[in-house]
């Protein structure tokens, strides 16, 4: 299969978004944010149409509104209740925003699918090459927010007295999730940008490596996920995200199985003595 | 108003001299003080926590932080970290302003969500060693062995490789409290750690604490919603209320006519006769 070029471009697009989307889903995991990140793919997806109304490139107006939902996101922040319904309510009005421009779009049927359900096979060299310069920078991003992030994430009270500046750090953080949606949805549709980005890191967070492996741990499974997914398709004709959505569910039942029952006899243990 | 006393009577007791809080501080004033405050007044947006409040805490001690709910007993905690401004007035620690991440000072918040995370007691110390710098989350050997120090000061080695969130109430005191400890600090900041206990454990929980603080040889500042665990265990009381503080030993600043005058309203002084005591404002 690798002697086409598109298989060559989606093997490479969907290796790129993996390694960031894999890091960035597990924070977003232990975090408790994995909403905020599907919200921000909907959200997305109303820039990414409008873009394309205005004659733009989508991932250009997915990325922007994306990047920045996120951050305005995370400056909101705080541990307001009721966060979720709020969520919700704008990433359904961007959901309607992007069916209205779906509907001013006259070549509406084609955009919609490739944007919602993942269009990898026809990435373009200009498309790849955009991924590439975003994921380096976004991996190098992370790599600097990772260790207050961790601390702000695991107990975010011993932070905030350490000096640790959590409002800034929520906004850059959702400000990188904006860019890893931009980017997983490439590959799998905004709909489904979850099962990338999401599904291999909460599976490596259930796994409780200890972070400094869990990272790249979690940037490998999206890797293996992702192109899983695409030499499946290859095989079985059917669509990639279809398979990299079953390889992410299976993968992160599977984590839970053998975790647990460990888990129920280290409690039988201290019980015991 | 006596300048030294004994420790708080029972079978715990310490004979180290406390300082006693009021309008002269001057005259007992040590340079070892750990903690101390000169008409300090500090609040919280438009609450006042303490209004012209001079105290002293020497070093060593370990004080129980008590106050009815909201009176401040945090916001004290945080102005000690330098995370709540002065308003005005002085306020010391070993003898210079709080700076927000003072490795002289370890604290230990209040702890509102538990951790649900599958990691290890080891990776929960990493997380919050050097957590306020940028980077990645690697620990070097330095760093390792700082953990294995805290670990053991806290007598909380056993944790090190145990799932955090399969640990008892108990156990994860004990490793937050190792946690503490990373920055060898000679003042420790503890907000509430008995509140998750009940009453037998509560006790256990107390002297834990204080053994561990007397082998690191650090000064305790340890707030309670309850006095009863920490009578025997604590030197001294630092009592909160309306704007108002008191310092001392228990038999001085927990009765009727000083907590009376504290509140500004009447308040009773119930004591048991094996030692336990019931403050009651109804009493009038």
């Amino acid at each position: 299969m690798l002697e086409y070029d598109f298989m060559r471009m989606a093997f490479a697009a969907s290796g790129c978004v993996a390694v960031l989307a894999g890091p960035v889903g597990w924070f977003l995991a232990l975090r408790g944010q994995s909403f905020a990140g599907h919200a921000l793919s909907h959200i997305g997806f109303a820039g990414a149409v409008g873009a394309a109304l205005l004659g733009w490139p989508p991932l250009a107006g997915l990325l922007v509104v994306a990047v920045a939902s996120g951050a305005g996101m995370g400056a909101l922040g705080g541990r307001a209740t009721g966060r979720d319904v709020a969520i919700g309510m704008i990433l359904s009005l961007a959901m309607g925003c992007g069916a209205l421009f779906l509907h001013l779009l006259t070549h509406s049927a084609m955009t919609a699918t490739a944007l919602l359900f993942g269009n990898v096979l026809g990435v373009t060299h200009g498309t790849l090459a955009s991924l590439a310069v975003i994921t380096a920078f976004s991996l190098a991003m992370l790599a600097f927010l990772s260790r207050p992030l961790l601390f702000a994430s695991l107990q975010p009270e011993l932070a905030e007295a350490r000096g640790v500046r959590m409002t800034l750090l929520s906004v850059l953080f959702l400000m990188l999730v904006g860019v890893a949606t931009a980017g997983c949805a490439q590959v799998t549709g905004v709909l489904l940008v979850f099962t990338l980005m999401v599904g291999p890191g909460a599976t490596i967070l259930r796994v409780g490596l200890s972070p400094a492996l869990a990272l790249p741990a979690a940037a490998v499974l999206a890797l293996a996920e992702a192109w899983g997914g695409l030499a499946l398709s290859w095989w079985s004709n059917a669509p990639a995200s279809f398979w990299i959505a079953v390889l992410s569910v299976v993968c992160f039942l599977v984590s839970g199985i053998p975790a647990q029952s460990l888990r129920f006899r280290r409690e039988g243990d201290a019980g015991s003595c | 108003m006596s300048a030294n006393v004994d420790g708080v009577t029972g079978t715990m007791t310490m004979a180290r001299p406390v300082v006693t809080g009021g309008a002269s501080p001057d005259g007992v004033a040590q340079p070892t003080a750990a903690v101390s405050c000169r008409a300090l007044s500090i609040g919280h947006g438009e609450r006042v926590v303490l209004q012209s409040a001079s105290f002293s805490i020497p070093a060593g001690s370990f004080v129980g932080l008590l106050g009815p709910n909201g009176a401040g007993k945090t916001t004290f905690l945080r102005a000690l970290l330098g995370l709540t401004p002065v308003r005005s007035g002085e306020l010391h620690v070993f003898g210079a302003s709080p700076v927000c991440g003072d490795s002289n000072v370890g604290y230990m918040p209040q702890s509102r969500t538990p951790i649900r995370v599958r990691l290890t007691g080891r990776d929960m110390l990493a997380s919050s060693l050097h957590g306020e710098r940028w980077g990645l989350p690697l620990v070097r050997a330095e760093g390792a062995r700082r953990i294995d120090e805290a670990l053991h000061a806290a007598d909380a080695q056993d944790l090190a490789e145990r799932r955090i969130d399969a640990l008892s109430g108990g156990e994860l005191q004990r490793l937050r409290l190792a946690q503490a400890l990373l920055s060898a600090p000679r003042l420790l900041l503890l907000d509430e750690p008995l509140a998750s206990f009940d009453p037998v454990r509560m006790r256990e929980a107390a002297l834990q604490i204080r053994d561990v603080a007397r082998r690191a040889g650090a000064t305790v500042i340890c707030s309670a919603h309850d006095i009863d665990p920490l009578l025997g265990v604590m030197d001294s009381v630092l009592y909160i209320a309306r704007g108002r503080a008191r310092l001392g030993s228990v038999d001085e600043v927990i009765t009727s006519s000083a907590l009376s005058d504290l509140y500004g309203a009447p308040v009773e002084v119930y004591r048991s006769p094996r030692g336990g005591i019931f403050v009651s404002a109804d009493a009038a």
